[in-house]
């Protein structure tokens, strides 16, 4: 029996996690875990969640039986987990709903927050103007060149967006400014960590506001089909949107879990994102994880047509998860991701998220190899239009790539 | 009782002499590794008290601008923690300041923690500064350096509460390092008045010298600070000095040092 993430100390999954950062950083890691831990025993705190993730975020979200997907691959019945129908368009906001409300428990009015595709950082910036809190993003210079209307919609909603050029200008450079601006704005300021990344307690924290995700599809499937399904697939970059769809089915042993990482160009090619198929264990941004390194621990530059999954590294608790066996962990190229947002596209009316497209192409292999009478579930964590130009230029400016 | 570590000895016999210390910091590789003997022994000549050797590091969240930009010049000459190491090794007998190795955690997990101790060992090393290893996780590097004459150097911050700043004045060894500032190492205009409320508190907490760093950047702050603690530690003045060619501005930082 796998009872998966029994954290037995201070944020460790296993041997990953952990709180390596510099002293300045503590007292606020400290205040964090003690207000969450207090407002986990208040209920009026998940009423007010509750309230703004029903009327604000539009949850529940559907899970959609993809007939026409289903019927064209011939395979397990597939269903979609629309996190993208959310407000703002991914599951971002769920996390930054309920970080920020936290923020508000413990007084700090001024919120940082990194941000790779954008849509945490558009989330965060949702969230600030909704509750009236100042609002400060780093974003990697590469990414705001990538995502320049996510950019502009961050501005729309008030907040301040700050180019990172150090580094590769990508997520992992946005988390080091992030990470110096707070530890020099630290008393006053919350840090909006978007992922499941980062020292104890935000793995857990992060974590637990996207099991909604798990929740819902559990209770959904068990509507629709009366039972659980027999395969669930999501995409990981810090593995936010995976981990709280996986959560709350770990002690399901029937269910497989299949996590999948951006291949970049290629394994072989050393230009990917993929940090668990690499296996390196190592320390990034206050946590024990696999991380993309050299042979001297100098951290390696992540790459993927997807910003959202351009990190080096992945979330503790998936590392843990790997070790142990309970999720499987695969990887699918750029090319591969942009198969699968236009088999998607086509298919069903839904353009994915390029992040999301990656767990699409691995799931239709997947599901051709399962039988009729078996159930997948696809986490669709974001929709496409942020993508919509990216994509354009990577196929050429038509659909065939002409 | 374990006899003290040579950093502290060292750190002890100079607030016995009622003076105080001076700390350079410097990053290794900038102007690359054939430079750092040079860097070294002119520090030693100008009588410094002992010497942070900074590692370069892909990603130094405790760094700001200058020591970024320095890191990414030794970088691009091919430093890193092995081969820095390797080139001290080759001039330990010219040095008799203590050196205290300033390096990330990640490079350390990758060379191997028993082989860096080992490496540090044979270079003379007598401390570490890791800036990314609380407390909380000091064991990880400490429980290696137990029987070896490496000190592992505490930092204390302006938020760390008095009950954390007994716990860590405890832990500590070769000296406590206390940050000034909320923020990332480089120059400062100024100090926030409860510094000096913060660091008179620390020395009263501690047994061993206090040192204090981050911001001081020019005689005026060594002077201004030093007279608060045991001593200060010059990391982005001294870089920066190295990096123009303006060595003389080293002895201006170390002679306005009151004695």
């Amino acid at each position: 029996m796998v009872k998966a993430t029994e954290q037995n100390q201070a944020g460790r999954y296993g041997k990953f996690g952990g709180q390596y950062v510099p002293e300045t950083l503590m007292t606020a890691l400290i205040e964090l875990e003690d207000a969450y831990k207090e407002a986990q025993q208040d209920p009026a705190f998940y009423e007010e969640l509750n309230y703004y993730l029903k009327d604000y975020v539009g949850r529940e979200n559907p899970l959609y039986f993809a007939k026409r997907l289903t019927k064209k691959l011939g395979g397990a019945k597939i269903y979609l987990k629309r996190e993208d129908l959310n407000h703002t368009g991914a599951h971002k906001i769920n996390n930054a709903l309920g970080q920020a409300l936290l923020a508000m428990r413990m007084g700090k009015k001024k919120v940082v927050a990194e941000t790779g595709a954008g849509q945490h950082g558009v989330a965060t910036a949702t969230v600030c103007a909704l509750f009236d809190l100042e609002c400060i993003i780093f974003m990697g210079k590469e990414d705001v060149r990538r995502q320049a209307l996510n950019v502009f919609r961050m501005e729309l909603l008030g907040a301040t967006v700050v180019s990172v050029d150090q580094g590769s200008g990508t997520l992992k450079d946005a988390v080091n400014e992030a990470l110096r601006y707070w530890v020099s704005n630290v008393e006053d300021t919350h840090y909006i960590l978007g992922s499941a990344l980062g020292p104890h307690p935000f793995p857990q924290i992060v974590r637990d506001f996207q099991r909604i995700i798990g929740i819902e599809t559990r209770k959904q499937i068990i509507e629709k089909e009366g039972r659980l399904p027999d395969a669930i697939v999501a995409c990981i970059g810090g593995g936010s949107n995976a981990i709280g769809m996986f959560h709350p089915f770990i002690d399901d042993e029937d269910v497989k879990l299949y996590g999948v990482e951006a291949a970049g160009s290629g394994i072989d090619t050393g230009l990917h994102a993929a940090a668990i198929a690499d296996e390196k264990e190592g320390v990034l941004h206050g946590a024990y994880m696999y991380v993309l390194q050299d042979d001297n621990g100098f951290i390696q530059e992540a790459h993927s047509i997807s910003a959202g999954l351009d990190y080096p590294a992945v979330g503790p608790e998936h590392c843990y998860l790997h070790d142990i066996g309970r999720v499987k962990y695969e990887a699918v190229t750029d090319q591969e991701a942009l198969d699968g947002l236009q088999l998607l596209s086509r298919a069903e009316g839904i353009i994915p998220a390029l992040e999301s497209s990656h767990a699409i192409y691995y799931a239709a292999n997947l599901a051709k190899e399962m039988s009729e009478d078996e159930i997948l579930v696809i986490c669709l964590s974001g929709r496409g239009d942020k993508d919509v130009q990216t994509v354009r230029d990577a196929l050429g400016g038509n659909y065939d790539g002409k | 009782m374990m006899a003290n570590k040579t950093l502290q000895n060292v750190m002890e016999a100079k607030v016995a002499q009622g003076e105080k210390a001076f700390v350079a910091y410097i990053m290794a590789g900038d102007g690359g590794l054939d430079a750092l003997r040079e860097q070294i022994l002119f520090l030693q000549e100008a009588g410094v008290t002992a010497i942070e050797l900074g590692i370069p590091f892909t990603d130094p969240v405790a760094d700001g601008p200058v020591i970024q930009e320095a890191g990414l010049r030794a970088l691009a000459t091919g430093a890193n923690l092995r081969a820095i190491l390797k080139t001290i090794s080759s001039f330990k007998e010219e040095i008799q300041i203590p050196l205290v190795v300033m390096t990330y955690l990640n490079p350390i997990i990758a060379f191997g923690i028993e082989d860096f101790v080992q490496a540090c060992e044979q270079s003379g090393i007598s401390g570490l500064i890791i800036p990314d290893l609380p407390l909380e996780e000091a064991t990880l590097i400490s429980d290696e350096l137990q029987g070896t004459d490496i000190a592992l150097v505490q930092l204390v911050s302006l938020t760390s509460p008095q009950q954390r700043i007994e716990k860590i004045a405890k832990a500590a060894e070769g000296f406590i390092y206390a940050v000034t500032v909320n923020g990332i190492t480089g120059v400062r205009q100024g100090f926030t008045e409860q510094l000096e409320q913060h660091l008179s508190n620390l020395k009263k907490v501690s047994q061993i010298p206090v040192l204090a760093g981050f911001g001081i950047s020019n005689a005026q702050q060594v002077e201004e600070i030093s007279a608060m603690v045991d001593g200060v530690i010059v990391g982005s003045a001294i870089v920066q000095a190295f990096h123009e060619g303006h060595k003389e501005k080293i002895n201006e930082l170390l002679n306005k040092q009151p004695v």
